[in-house]
């Protein structure tokens, strides 16, 4: 077969890093080129590259065998090469008609927009490839699953051969992504080619016809799906061996710590998105919140740590009503705190790693004497804790930015963890971190757990609420669709519920199927 | 689960309905107490409905009685409040269209008891108030729509009508100092856009200073240059009165809305134009884009600064326009800060309008009514300070943004400078 695309030394350096080193990518016609590799590896780079949203420093790019220099997406769609992004590229109060002829709008009388060629175009896509979409429905009211079938066919609509597709299941439930995969053979048959950039493994041994491997901006390897496994890929991409799985002993469950009764919470924009919801954490387990991003994980955790204010329902901790406390209150009641976004709600960025590492006991004994900073103990704390939660820094002295994604999570991981805790609620611990990073932070939490805390995990990776959970709860629309115990789920049953699909229709799994303990980690 | 959720949206939705149901019932006492009951029975109020000097066909007047009329008026709001309370309107729009309407009947009926008062003279008088204060707000809509804040209207609107004047008076051709005023206004939001899109200097921090430079500027010309040499600079000729041939002979509507000088004509033109600009072509199809989700456009091959450039230059010609109302539009002359804040009001206009051309006019016209109600009670010699009613529109805007009266929704990136990875 005929190479579509060829990519020769292409290097990329940004102040500081180097994000692309001499990378050489082929794409044959009619395959699915899967890149692997981890956060910071260098796909997003080579892609928007490609796209030519980024210059390269040096290399050349050939389409059908002919070298071509790509300035900007215009010059990228006249090549035939489409990109449907990771954070959807969509206007939530457009229809799915006007996204698609954004940019290359046909008119009537070379005046007005021709709105019903453009649905009639996108009624052919969609029979052709079987991406069913009402062209008139407003993006805000689609499902993330149609969104992105929105972004294929406006990708379609401009008659790329070559596609993007950077991140695509990151939102999208098993059952969503099991879809994404059959349009994709469904792209193939049609004579297309796909760039699939991914870091799940096994997503990649599913669709993948080839495979090339970034660590570090370079290409570590490439390989065909049936001569690897996936602890082969996952030493690839890592750069040495690494454990694929997570082992935990039962739980021991206690007494209730966290009873939260029919809550309602609005979130910034005034939308009901927890909406009666109930839930029990008890001492000594871990509850694992499953769901796709946007279903009211956000605000659920923000009700809970008092950042936001509730319309309804009851929170107890520890059997104290807190529903009225303030942050700091909930705090003092032994509650731990991993935020989701952890550079807007976990650090101070402009902050020095000893000061973030007493954000929450900066006015207590032995940190404060009255209205005094005690610096000495506050340096002497921030050397300990940096040694024992092992944060990769020059100094305690540097600003949180400028440590990685991992190491300013694990100085989130050192404060929270090292006064005592009842309670930890922790919002995708690991989203955009390293596998070492993963790794460390998942055997902290199994600790916490083991000494006695209680754990409430929010995560769309379903892998690691599989991984870490004793119960799981699927959330969908601000509500707990299911709580079923984590030896009985099935990533099916899960992802049933996820898409909404109530119980009672998604048959459960039957009881006692015991799986084995071990659960591949998250990739 | 889902009939909790039915609940509690049905508790809130309760909750608007009885606080409407109520707030009309009051409006209904209100005006029968106030209203009503100080106006004594059998006298009659007139409602003048021919202007002197129009050409429209001559009608007779509107006499009501007064007492009556108001009377009718508290019985209609206090129905509805009735109404709202057992049964539930859902349109918001709706209630307060009916408060409006019976509060300013009731309230006209009253301060024009036993006196004449020109209904078609006052709604001539409010389009033409309207027409600047629209203008303004077609500037705000077509800049913001494309996600640039242009807070400096006034100070553009102000430089604009001396540049008319100016021009107008030296070259002899009010119609080039139009051309002029418009083109003046474009540059001068060049200006902003050129700081804010290539520099990403604080919108609002450059609007202002458009501002405070409009302002000082106008003022040192206007006393240096303008004062000392008045017929040399300071006089021009202000534009006709234009008649579109049979339409202004219809009563009532002739004299108001086919009888007005250029620019107001221009005015109503650029509403429908912009309106269909903004929703029907390519062209408004990537400023609403670029306005919402910059990054997407720019995805698709949209040149994110060019079109917020051509938006916002465009939107400061429209602002051009504006100006030139104010002298050579209406009285010919330049007067220190004579935009008065007609600028800042345009910006409520627009937001009252929500962000639409349509919406802002009609907004614009309530502004321009309320700013002319004002002036007839004057002279009318009500009781009540003329400037509690000047008041009013605006209350009213800031209801609109704290979201009591249907909410008005900015585009998502408004404000935001757009950044090229």
């Amino acid at each position: 077969m005929a190479n579509v695309l060829e990519l020769h030394g292409i290097t990329k350096r940004f102040p500081g890093v180097l994000a692309n080193d001499h990378i050489d990518i082929i794409l044959k016609e009619g395959d699915i080129l899967a890149l692997l590799g981890e956060n910071g590896a260098g796909k997003t780079t080579l892609m928007n590259i490609l796209y030519g949203l980024y210059k390269p420093d040096e290399g050349k790019i050939l389409v059908r065998g002919q070298e071509v220099e790509i300035h900007g997406p215009n010059d990228a769609i006249a090549r035939g090469i489409g990109m449907v992004h990771q954070h959807f590229m969509l206007i939530p109060v457009m229809t799915v008609t006007e996204n698609v002829m954004l940019g290359v709008e046909p008119t009537r009388n070379g005046i007005f927009l021709d709105r019903a060629r453009v649905a009639a175009r996108i009624r052919d896509i969609s029979q052709q490839y079987g991406l069913e979409v009402d062209p008139d429905s407003y993006i805000k009211d689609l499902p993330v699953g149609i969104q992105q079938r929105v972004e294929i066919i406006k990708v379609l609509y401009r008659e790329a051969d070559i596609l993007i597709l950077d991140e695509p299941t990151a939102v999208l439930t098993p059952q969503e992504v099991e879809g994404l995969f059959k349009i994709l053979q469904t792209l193939i048959e049609k004579g297309k080619s796909i760039i699939f950039i991914t870091h799940k493994l096994k997503e990649v041994m599913a669709v993948a016809d080839q495979i090339t491997v970034l660590r570090g901006g370079r290409v570590a390897g490439t390989v065909k799906p049936k001569d690897v496994n996936p602890e082969k890929l996952a030493s690839l991409m890592v750069g040495r061996d690494v454990n694929l799985i997570v082992t935990k002993q039962p739980a021991q469950p206690m007494n209730t710590v966290l009873e939260v009764r029919d809550l309602y919470v609005r979130d910034e924009r005034g939308n009901l998105t927890v909406n009666g919801l109930s839930l029990d954490v008890r001492k000594g387990e871990t509850l694992g919140i499953a769901g796709v991003q946007g279903n009211g994980q956000t605000e659920l955790v923000y009700a809970l740590t008092g950042l936001l204010p509730l319309v309804g329902g009851t929170i107890r901790i520890a059997d104290k009503p807190v529903h009225h406390s303030a942050p700091r209150n909930i705090l003092e009641r032994g509650v731990a705190h991993i935020p989701e976004d952890r550079q807007k709600h976990g650090l101070v960025l402009s902050f020095p790693i000893h000061d973030n590492l007493i954000l929450c006991t900066y006015y207590q004994p032995p940190f404060a004497r009255g209205i005094n900073l005690q610096e000495q103990i506050i340096f002497k704390n921030a050397e300990t804790l940096v040694g024992q939660f092992d944060v990769r820094t020059p100094n305690i002295y540097v600003p949180a930015a400028s440590l990685s994604g991992g190491n300013q999570q694990k100085v989130i991981v050192a404060r929270e963890f090292s006064r005592p805790i009842e309670l930890l609620i922790a919002s995708q611990p690991t989203r955009g971190l390293d596998v070492g990073s993963i790794e460390y932070i998942h055997n902290r939490i199994i600790e916490k757990r083991d000494e006695g805390a209680g754990i409430l995990l929010v995560s769309s990776e379903l892998d690691e609420i599989l991984a870490l959970s004793d119960r799981i709860a699927v959330m969908y629309h601000g509500q707990i669709m299911d709580i079923i115990s984590a030896e009985d789920a099935t990533k099916e049953y899960l992802g049933l519920l996820m898409a909404g699909i109530k119980p009672a229709e998604a048959a459960a799994p039957t009881r006692g199927n015991r799986k084995q303990k071990k659960v591949e980690r998250v990739f | 689960m889902n009939t909790a959720t039915h609940e509690i949206e049905t508790i809130a939705f309760r909750r608007t309905r009885s606080t409407y149901g109520l707030v009309l019932l009051g409006f209904g006492l209100f005006i029968f107490l106030v209203f009503g009951l100080n106006t004594p029975a059998g006298v009659f109020t007139t409602f003048g409905t021919n202007l002197a000097g129009s050409q429209a066909i001559t009608i007779s007047d509107l006499v009501v009685p007064s007492q009556a009329t108001i009377f009718a008026m508290a019985a209609i709001a206090a129905f509805f409040g009735a109404f709202q309370l057992a049964r539930g309107i859902r349109s918001t729009g709706w209630l307060a269209g009916v408060i409006a309407i019976t509060f300013i009947v009731s309230f006209l009926t009253w301060a024009a008891a036993d006196k004449s008062f020109n209904l078609t003279g006052m709604l001539s008088s409010s389009l033409v108030r309207a027409t600047p204060i629209a203008l303004a707000a077609l500037c705000g809509v077509i800049s913001e729509r494309s996600a640039v804040i242009n807070i400096g209207i006034e100070g553009i609107m102000l430089l604009s009508a001396q540049v008319a004047v100016v021009t107008a008076t030296v070259i002899g051709n009010s119609y080039l100092g139009l051309v002029c005023a418009i083109l003046f206004g474009g540059l001068v939001a060049a200006f902003h856009a050129w700081l804010v899109i290539r520099f990403k200097v604080d919108q609002v921090v450059s609007g202002v200073a458009i501002n405070i430079v409009g302002a000082g500027v106008t003022a040192f010309i206007s006393s240096r240059f303008l004062a000392a040499n008045i017929n040399g600079l300071n006089n021009a000729a202000v534009f006709p009165t234009i008649s579109i041939p049979l339409l202004s002979q219809i009563p009532i509507l002739g004299p108001v809305l086919f009888e007005n000088n250029i620019i107001v004509f221009l005015t109503i033109l650029l509403v429908l134009a912009l309106h269909i600009l903004l929703f029907y072509t390519p062209w408004g199809l990537r400023t609403r884009a670029v306005g919402e989700h910059p990054k997407a456009a720019d995805t698709l091959g949209v040149n994110v600064f060019f079109v917020r450039y051509v938006n916002v230059i465009l939107g400061g010609m429209i602002a051009g326009l504006g100006g030139a109302y104010f002298t050579i539009g209406s009285v010919g002359r330049f007067d220190e800060m004579m935009t008065a804040g007609k600028g800042f009001i345009g910006l409520a206009a627009m937001i009252f309008g929500k962000w639409n051309p349509l919406g802002a006019y009609t907004s614009s016209m309530i502004f321009g009514f309320a700013d002319s109600l004002q002036v007839k009670l004057q002279i009318l010699r009500t009781p009540i300070p003329s400037e509690f009613l000047l008041m009013a529109p605006y209350l009213i805007t800031m209801l609109v943004l704290t979201g009591v009266i249907g909410r008005a929704i900015p585009p998502a990136a408004d404000g935001q400078p757009y950044e090229k990875q």
